[in-house]
Order: structure tokens, then C-alpha cells, then sequence
């Protein structure tokens, strides 16, 4: 009887993972072979070739990864003090971070673009005159646009809490601070040689996340009429359909790499203990990031 | 005796005690202030000046509408009527019934994930959810383009389009969101999954249930707060979502975000700009919502993770 289910279970397993396999791997299948079988011209891999001299390709890819990095220098820099904080000191805070870091999920991003359009009307209707101009006219310079790092750390906010929040749970930092504190290290010390390498976990999970956030974004860049990475792909997309589909592929698959290269760094030093890894995996959960 | 000199001990430490933790308590209840005061300060700035700036234009007129600027209902009204309602209801089908179809379908595949015996597969399988669920948006519309579109693959290879099949509809869309939804759903119910005692279902197989009869009167009912969590959650991911569509279908399928983007862009008529802000409170309205029924719910499945 045992052996009977055991087999049917084995079976149905299968069925299911058969079923989702196909569904998953079908679409990127077919998009591969879709950019090296062009009608008229047979096998070719032009499409992949023809990436780096593509128009727009460097720089749109360039501005994403600096926008990417200053993002989550700022997330981390907001963050880490601010959580720290509220676990040593303040353990009153912790109740007003948890609101104020989960407020974004309640403004989808193209409600939140609508309001960063509307704050930046309110630059030339009424404060033309006035030196905050100047500071409207820096933050929308189409080079390096400040306001999209601003929108995007608002954004990956609850998905960077979360994820430093659930590590913060994993770890005593009271007891590490005061270990290392008896120790004769300085507070600071203490924190950057105690505290923090033991969230190395926590801190790659949410610079992760951070980075696939700001490298998937599409709506805040274009409707603000920036050229970020994802605008600049469905900008080709109607001239060169193949192309599209080719940066969208390679695109898919280096944050795959990249996510097991920010697991792997995660991991080598601090082995996290399974229990606190399956507590710590709904941090990956987005709200509605780049879709 | 001894007690007097314990009292006095104490008097002289409770003397002393105060100074040295007051002293601690305020430097450090500084320190935590001074530390958090950027994050808010920041929030203040990039998320609190948008926030007034769509409370305040959902409800003004425009600065060219006729009469320039005042208060008024009419954004708000207008935003719920014609061709935005249409939207907003066509935004509210397509959610619901994606949401409730990867509810379903991600049920069977993440219990296949969490009871597989292999760990590489499940490692995988996790982390690959968490690239599809956070990363969607345009290389997805692209590859579903390039797989089922008009010149696609499969529609080619198939002959799909012979059959009435469309990637530009509803229906299309329905099947691209799924390949976000349901990542993102096996990612919401793994850990109540993996909360699952072996021991109740011994217990009911101990009782002579079937599995049918385990699954319907001890699974699911302990599961029902995650499940209803993550539709919810799930709900509110397609609602909010932009990218894919507009990559994917432009507005041939009437949608809430591509209303605001399209009214964003200048798309409307003159002296309704601000109908754009009013859509968004729509919007906010809908994920408030969604975050109020999701947050108690997940609370309470914790209960079971415990």
C-alpha cells in the first residue's frame, strides 16, 4: 500500500514538474531560436553579434548599472544604520520603520510617477524664481537623472527591509556589539567588524534585489523620458524584433548568474542554518518591482 | 541587621544606578535618532512630496483648464467613468482571474518542489522563481512575443493563428502573466508548505482518511490564511503592473496603468491633466486594499510556521 502511493505520488510529481518545465522552458527556448532562425536567412547568429554595435546598447546599459549602483549605495546607507539602530538602542522605532518601509507597496510605480511628474511641474510653475530651481533643473540632468535613483530606492525599500530584516532575525546583534564591545573595539569597530560581516547574507540579498529591481524598470525611466536599459530595449523592438529578443534573453540569464554569484558571496563565509534560510526566502518576494 | 545593610547597599546603588543607564539610555536613544533620521528625512522628500503632489491634483483643476486653478471633484469623477472605468474594470478582470489561476496551478507545483527529494532542484527552482517573479516585466513580454506573437514560433510552427489565436488579447495576456504569478506564488506558499507537520497526515492516514480527505479537512483549511494571502498578493502584483502590457500589447486591451501612462504622456484632453493623479488614487485605493487584507493574513498563517 505504502509503496503504491510512494509510486503515484512519484508520478504525479513528475506530471506536475513535467507540465511547469514545458510552460517555463518552451518560451525561452523558442525566443532562442527565434533570434537565430530569421526568415530569409537561415541559421545565423548576427542577432547576438550585432548586440554591442547597437545603437544606444553601451550607454543605456552603462547608465542602468550606474543608477543600479548608486541605488544601493543609498538603500544600504538609509537601511542598515537606521535597522541597526532600532535593534541596539531604539527598539521603539522598530514598528514606525516597518510602516514607513512598507508605505511604497502601497503606490504601484505608475501612481508613483504620476506624483514625481507632478512634484517636478511644480519647478518651473512656481519656483522659477527661486534657487530650488536650479536643484529641479540638476536632479532631471538626462545623463545621470538623480530623480530616478531617488524613485528607485523608494521603491526597493520593503524588498531591501525585508531581506535586511529577516537576516537582522537570523543573527544576536546585541550580544555580538557587546562581545565585541568587552573586547575594547569601538562602537564603529564593532559594527564593521563584528556586526556586518555576519549580515553579508542579508546585505547581498538586498543589493540583489536592489539591482534586479532598478535592472528590470521600465515604467518610472519612460514615463519620466529617460533611456534606461529596459526602455531602450522595447525602443528597438519595433525595428529590430530579433535583437530585442536576443538582449532580452542574455538579460534574463545574467541575473540568473548574477543572483547564484550574490548567493554564492552570501554564503561562503556565514553558512545561514536552513531554518533561517526557509524564513528568510519570502524576502525575495517582490510586491510589483519590474512588472 | 543584614537587612539594614542590604537596604543601604541598595540605597546607595539605586543612588547610582539611575546616573550611569539615564546617561546610556539618552546618548544611545540619540544615537537611534540620529541614525534613523535620514531614512526618514529621505522618505519624507521622495516619497511624501509625490504622495501630496497626487492627493493635491487629483482634486484641482489643471493649469490650463478654463478658470485656472481650484478645487474640484470633477478629476475624480471623471475617473470613474467611460472609457476609465472600462479600465479600470477590464485591470480588475485580468487580475483576478490571473491571480486565481496561478493560486491554483502554483499550489500542485510548489508541493512538488518542497517534497523533492533532490535539494539542487529545489535550490534552483527557488531562486530561478525569484529572478521570474522580480525580474517580468519587458524581457518577458519579448520572449512571449518571439514564442507565441504574430511571427512567433510556435504560432507559426503551429499554425495557432489559423485558430483564432491571439497574444494581443486578453486571454494572451492572461497566460504571460501567469509566468510571474505563479514564480511569485510558489515563493509566498513554499514556507507555509514547508510547514506542513508530517505528523498530521500520518495522523489522518492513522484515522483511515485518503489523501483526498487529508488535502480537504487538514491541509487546506491550515493553509487557507497563505493560500488567501497570496492571492490577494498576487492580485495586487498584476493590478500594479505595466511593463509587460505595454511592452507586449500597446493598449489594445484597456487597462488601468496604461490609462495613467497614456494621461501621463499628455494623451488627454485639454484642462484634464490631472485626471492622471485621480487614477492613481484609484490605484492606491485599490493596493491600500490589498495590503489591508494581505498583512492580517499573513500574520495569522505565520501562526502555523511557528
Amino acid at each position: 500500500m505504502a509503496r503504491l502511493t510512494n509510486r503515484r505520488i512519484r508520478w504525479w510529481r513528475g506530471a506536475v514538474g513535467l507540465i511547469a518545465g514545458l510552460y517555463f522552458l518552451v518560451p525561452l527556448a523558442c525566443s532562442v531560436l527565434f533570434t537565430v532562425d530569421v526568415p530569409g536567412q537561415g541559421f545565423t547568429l548576427s542577432s547576438y553579434t550585432g548586440i554591442l554595435s547597437a545603437s544606444g546598447f553601451t550607454s543605456s546599459l552603462l547608465l542602468t548599472l550606474e543608477l543600479a549602483a548608486a541605488t544601493i549605495v543609498l538603500v544600504l546607507g538609509l537601511l542598515v544604520p537606521a535597522l541597526l539602530a532600532a535593534r541596539l538602542g531604539a527598539p521603539r522605532l522598530r514598528p514606525l520603520l516597518e510602516v514607513v518601509c512598507s508605505l511604497p507597496l502601497v503606490v504601484p510605480s505608475v501612481a508613483l510617477v504620476a506624483g514625481y511628474s507632478g512634484v517636478l511641474r511644480w519647478g518651473p510653475q512656481y519656483l522659477s524664481r527661486t534657487p530650488l530651481f536650479q536643484t529641479f533643473v540638476a536632479v532631471q540632468n538626462a545623463s545621470f537623472p538623480v530623480v530616478l535613483v531617488l524613485a528607485y530606492t523608494v521603491m526597493s525599500l520593503p524588498l531591501a527591509y525585508r531581506a535586511l530584516d529577516a537576516g537582522l532575525r537570523a543573527v544576536d546583534v546585541r550580544t555580538l556589539m557587546e562581545a565585541a564591545r568587552s573586547c575594547g573595539a569601538s562602537p564603529v569597530r564593532a559594527v564593521f567588524q563584528a556586526v556586518l560581516p555576519n549580515l553579508r547574507g542579508a546585505l547581498m540579498n538586498a543589493s540583489f534585489l536592489t539591482l534586479a529591481l532598478v535592472l528590470g524598470e521600465y515604467t518610472v525611466g519612460a514615463l519620466l523620458g529617460f533611456r534606461p536599459f529596459a526602455v531602450w530595449i522595447v525602443g528597438i523592438g519595433g525595428s529590430q524584433a530579433q535583437l530585442s529578443v536576443a538582449v532580452s534573453v542574455l538579460s534574463l540569464l545574467l541575473t540568473w548568474a548574477l543572483l547564484l554569484v550574490f548567493a554564492a558571496a552570501g554564503r561562503s563565509r556565514t553558512r545561514i542554518p536552513r531554518r533561517a534560510r526557509a524564513k528568510a526566502a519570502p524576502a525575495l518576494v517582490p510586491q510589483e518591482s519590474a512588472s | 541587621m543584614t537587612n539594614v545593610a542590604t537596604s543601604a547597599d541598595t540605597g546607595v546603588l539605586r543612588g547610582q544606578a539611575p546616573e550611569l543607564p539615564r546617561g546610556r539610555a539618552i546618548r544611545s536613544r540619540l544615537g537611534g535618532g540620529l541614525a534613523v533620521a535620514p531614512l526618514l528625512l529621505f522618505m519624507a522628500m521622495a516619497f511624501g512630496l509625490p504622495a501630496i503632489a497626487i492627493g493635491t491634483g487629483a482634486f484641482t483643476t489643471s493649469a490650463d483648464a478654463p478658470g485656472g486653478v481650484h478645487w474640484t471633484l470633477s478629476n475624480m469623477t471623471t475617473s470613474v467613468h467611460g472609457a476609465y472605468l472600462t479600465a479600470l474594470w477590464g485591470s480588475v478582470k485580468l487580475s483576478a482571474l490571473s491571480a486565481l489561476l496561478a493560486t491554483v496551478l502554483g499550489l500542485p507545483l510548489a508541493q512538488a518542489v518542497v517534497t523533492s527529494n533532490s535539494r539542487a532542484l529545489r535550490d534552483a527552482v527557488m531562486s530561478a522563481s525569484g529572478v521570474l517573479a522580480n525580474f517580468g516585466g519587458v524581457p518577458l513580454a519579448f520572449a512571449f512575443v518571439a514564442t507565441l506573437g504574430n511571427a512567433g514560433v510556435l504560432t507559426a510552427h503551429l499554425g495557432l493563428a489559423a485558430k483564432g489565436w491571439s497574444l494581443y488579447s486578453f486571454w494572451g495576456l492572461v497566460v504571460v502573466y501567469l509566468y510571474f504569478l505563479l514564480p511569485l506564488m510558489v515563493l509566498t506558499i513554499a514556507p507555509a508548505l514547508e510547514g506542513l507537520r508530517a505528523g498530521w497526515r500520518e495522523a489522518a492516514r492513522n484515522n483511515g482518511a485518503t489523501t483526498w480527505q487529508y488535502w480537504l479537512h487538514v491541509a487546506l483549511p491550515v493553509l487557507a490564511p497563505s493560500l488567501l494571502g497570496g492571492y490577494v498578493l498576487l492580485f495586487g502584483s498584476a493590478f500594479a503592473a505595466y511593463a509587460t502590457a505595454a511592452a507586449m500589447v500597446g493598449s489594445s486591451v484597456p487597462l488601468l496603468t496604461s490609462q495613467i501612462a497614456d494621461a501621463l504622456s499628455g494623451n488627454v484632453l485639454v484642462g484634464q491633466g490631472n485626471v492622471a493623479l485621480a487614477l492613481s488614487i484609484d490605484m492606491v485605493v485599490v493596493a491600500g486594499a490589498v495590503m489591508a487584507v494581505y498583512v492580517p493574513l499573513q500574520r495569522r498563517s505565520a501562526r502555523w510556521l511557528a
